[in-house]
């Protein structure tokens, strides 16, 4: 008596349990299914990974060069990049980054093959965001370990759990910008594209979308961002490449191994952010 | 000519915007309306706004047509129910005796590709695509071969006086170009009837007084319907063949200017006139431009004389230290001067035609206009030269 004045009260709520039945279910009825995607998708990554390595190193140092010449229009930058491109390997992670590359690239290309009509949806179906709204906070705020368990439950250990985790992690900025970029779009040249009778496909697709542009590759931008800060998380499933490498050096405490796989990850996120705004700059000042 | 039908009729037009979708409501607001209730005891007693009601007029083939009311008359909402923009709530718009409100969607598009276009008061215009993107947008969306739209739409750019312009982007054009844009991509569609929303209210007096004069030559050229809506009653009756004044989503009166001017339905139109009238706010600061020809006082006539030559011009102002206006100085002045019949300070015409203030308002410099034999003299208060006013610019600033 009076103890749940001071206490939290006796009444539980067991959901832990039906959740831990229900994922178990899901992978004995479905395993099947999830064998094959397993299959599937590993074997989309290992083409991503071998297209790769087919790249030899001067070329991708060169391009990097290229690209940051001709888009930032910096002879100094494009020595920057190239050199910290030429670091990594130095720090012989060159394999290894082109091992994390293949995750990060393949996650980002399903982040927007489903963000992107997700975001165009959203902005199309009035309502629509009063409930995704909640739902995608909360993916992006649930700590990212906790996509891991019934990721690796579903489809064991590897390189394809690691990328379904990190696509439900960076497919948030994408379809949060799609939507937003769209629904920004001014009203008044909305309602012109309307006026000339075009139909609600042709706004879309020749005024929203243009006009969106901008803030649509910003989205993009930020969805490849967030798939590279997942690269040491999924390797605690087992995702090889430069974060096992991290991981391994935290479990070892090698300090010198653990900076130079971490400058690498540091290396592949500045790269990839400044060379995508660049393309996006130059795209901007040549229309058509 | 005289008995052909309208190309447009409204009849009885009522637009309410409803928070929730309530018949009841609904119905009691129309009866309301009926009996003549103003829009504020409507929104009070049903919590429906009633942007439109009961709105009525007819416009002839041809005819320029200006609908006019303060902002919130409901003149944007109206003129959106011309092409179905706004779905109206009651009533029927016909477009050559056709009732648009009972279109489908497939209709309403083919009408709004090939017989209805508008021009927006900030343009509307696609800000990814140069003015030619722009102006074939209508004929793009009408699936015309690409070829045969940009020949089109080169051609109307020709007639709005883009020509050259059309790899532009939009962002480096000035509001009046943007808005000949808007204009051409209008007219690229070969409509019969030209919506017009606001579309020169954002533009200053000058741009404005330009576009006008140009909309009535495309007009004259191109014999189109046109619908044009403003709040300003100037350009309403510099423009139209007949005005129809809109207030609280009602039309108070539709007439021709003049019997408006002459017949003012009741004390609101009157008002309306005369107000906006007094209210005009064009200075000589925004009339004013550079002088053909200065010479400086130290220089003589025989400087005087080559710029008068080089400039093409019959005078030239003199100016003496710090751009002070000493006075004009004509052609034959200068040649007596070197014939050495006249110094060249007694050469000076000292009594030129002079306004001290920029910001005075245009109406108070015509009487001066009027019988000055050169161009007005604009200085500050410093009797700093600032510029010259014409007698042409004068009067073609003002407006009806």
């Amino acid at each position: 008596m009076g103890q749940w004045l001071t206490s939290f009260p006796g009444i539980r709520l067991h959901i832990a349990e039906p959740i831990d039945h229900f994922v178990r279910y899901i992978n004995i009825t479905y395993g099947a299914f999830f064998v094959s995607s397993k299959k599937l998708l590993g074997a989309f990554i290992s083409a991503v990974n071998a297209l790769l390595d087919l790249i030899p190193w001067w070329l991708a140092i060169l391009a990097v060069a290229a690209i940051s010449v001709r888009c930032l229009k910096s002879r100094r930058k494009a020595l920057l990049y190239g050199g910290m491109l030429f670091m990594v390997g130095l720090f012989g992670y060159w394999e290894m980054m082109c091992e994390t590359l293949s995750i990060v690239i393949t996650a980002v290309l399903f982040s927007l093959l489903i963000g992107l009509p997700i975001g165009i949806a959203l902005a199309a179906v009035k309502g629509a965001d009063t409930f995704l709204r909640p739902l995608l906070d909360a993916m992006q705020t649930m700590p990212t370990f906790v996509y891991m368990i019934p990721a690796v439950m579903l489809l064991g250990p590897g390189k394809v759990p690691a990328v379904l985790a990190t696509v439900v992690y960076a497919v948030v900025p994408v379809i949060r910008l799609t939507s937003h970029g769209i629904s920004q779009v001014d009203e008044e040249v909305v309602e012109a594209s309307r006026a000339f009778g075009a139909s609600r496909w042709q706004t879309l697709v020749k005024v929203q979308i243009p006009q969106a542009k901008p803030t649509i590759l910003t989205g993009i931008n930020q969805t490849m961002m967030m798939a590279v800060a997942m690269v040491v998380t999924s390797a605690m499933i087992g995702a090889n490449g430069l974060g096992m490498e991290v991981l391994i050096a935290i479990n070892r405490m090698e300090s010198g191994r653990g900076i130079t796989a971490g400058l690498s990850i540091v290396i592949i996120a500045i790269l990839l952010d400044r060379l995508t705004q660049g393309l996006v700059q130059a795209g901007k000042e040549d229309p058509q | 000519m005289r008995q052909e039908p309208p190309i447009l009729e409204v009849k009885h037009l009522y637009k309410l915007f409803a928070p929730h979708d309530f018949r009841g409501d609904r119905k009691m607001a129309y009866k309301l309306l009926e009996l003549g209730a103003t829009r504020k005891d409507v929104l009070e007693t049903t919590g429906i706004t009633a942007a439109v009601s009961d709105v009525s007029f007819e416009v002839k083939r041809g005819e320029l047509f200006v609908l006019i009311g303060l902002s919130g008359s409901g003149k944007s909402t109206l003129v959106r129910c011309l092409n179905m923009l706004h779905r109206p709530s009651r009533g029927e718009v016909l477009m050559d005796g056709e009732d648009i409100t009972q279109y489908s969607e497939a209709q309403l598009r083919e009408l709004r590709r090939t017989k209805v276009s508008m021009v927006f008061q900030h343009g509307g215009l696609l800000s990814h695509r140069d003015v030619l993107g722009n102006v074939a947008y209508g004929l793009e969306i009408r699936q015309v071969p690409k070829e045969e739209r940009q020949a089109r739409a080169l051609e109307i750019l020709r007639m709005v006086g883009l020509e050259g312009y059309e790899h532009e982007a939009l962002g480096s054009l000035s509001g009046g170009m943007k808005q000949r844009v808007g204009i051409a991509r209008a007219l690229a569609n070969d409509p019969e009837i030209l919506l017009m929303d606001e579309a020169f209210s954002a533009l200053d007096p000058l741009v404005k007084n330009d576009l006008q004069f140009e909309l009535l030559r495309i007009r004259e050229q191109t014999g189109k319907t046109i619908v044009f809506i403003t709040h300003d009653i100037n350009e309403a009756f510099k423009l139209g063949d007949r005005v129809g004044i809109l207030r609280d989503g009602r039309m108070v009166q539709v007439d021709t200017p003049e019997r408006m001017l002459e017949q003012p339905a009741d004390e609101y139109v009157r008002r309306f006139i005369h107000n906006v009238n007094a209210s005009k706010v064009l200075s000589v600061r925004n009339v004013m431009t550079v002088p053909g020809c200065i010479v400086k006082q130290s220089d003589g006539a025989h400087v005087a004389l080559t710029n008068m030559r080089t400039s093409g011009v019959s005078s030239a102002y003199v100016v003496g230290e710090a751009m002070h206006l000493r006075g004009i100085i004509t052609l034959e002045g200068a040649l007596g001067v070197r014939e050495g019949r006249l110094t060249f300070e007694e050469a000076i015409i000292k009594d030129v035609p002079l306004v001290d203030n920029p910001d005075l308002p245009i109406a108070d410099i015509v009487p001066l206009a009027a019988k000055a034999a050169f161009p007005i003299a604009v200085v500050d208060e410093d009797h700093v030269f600032r510029g010259i006013v014409t007698k042409a610019s004068v009067l073609s600033s003002f407006v009806a």
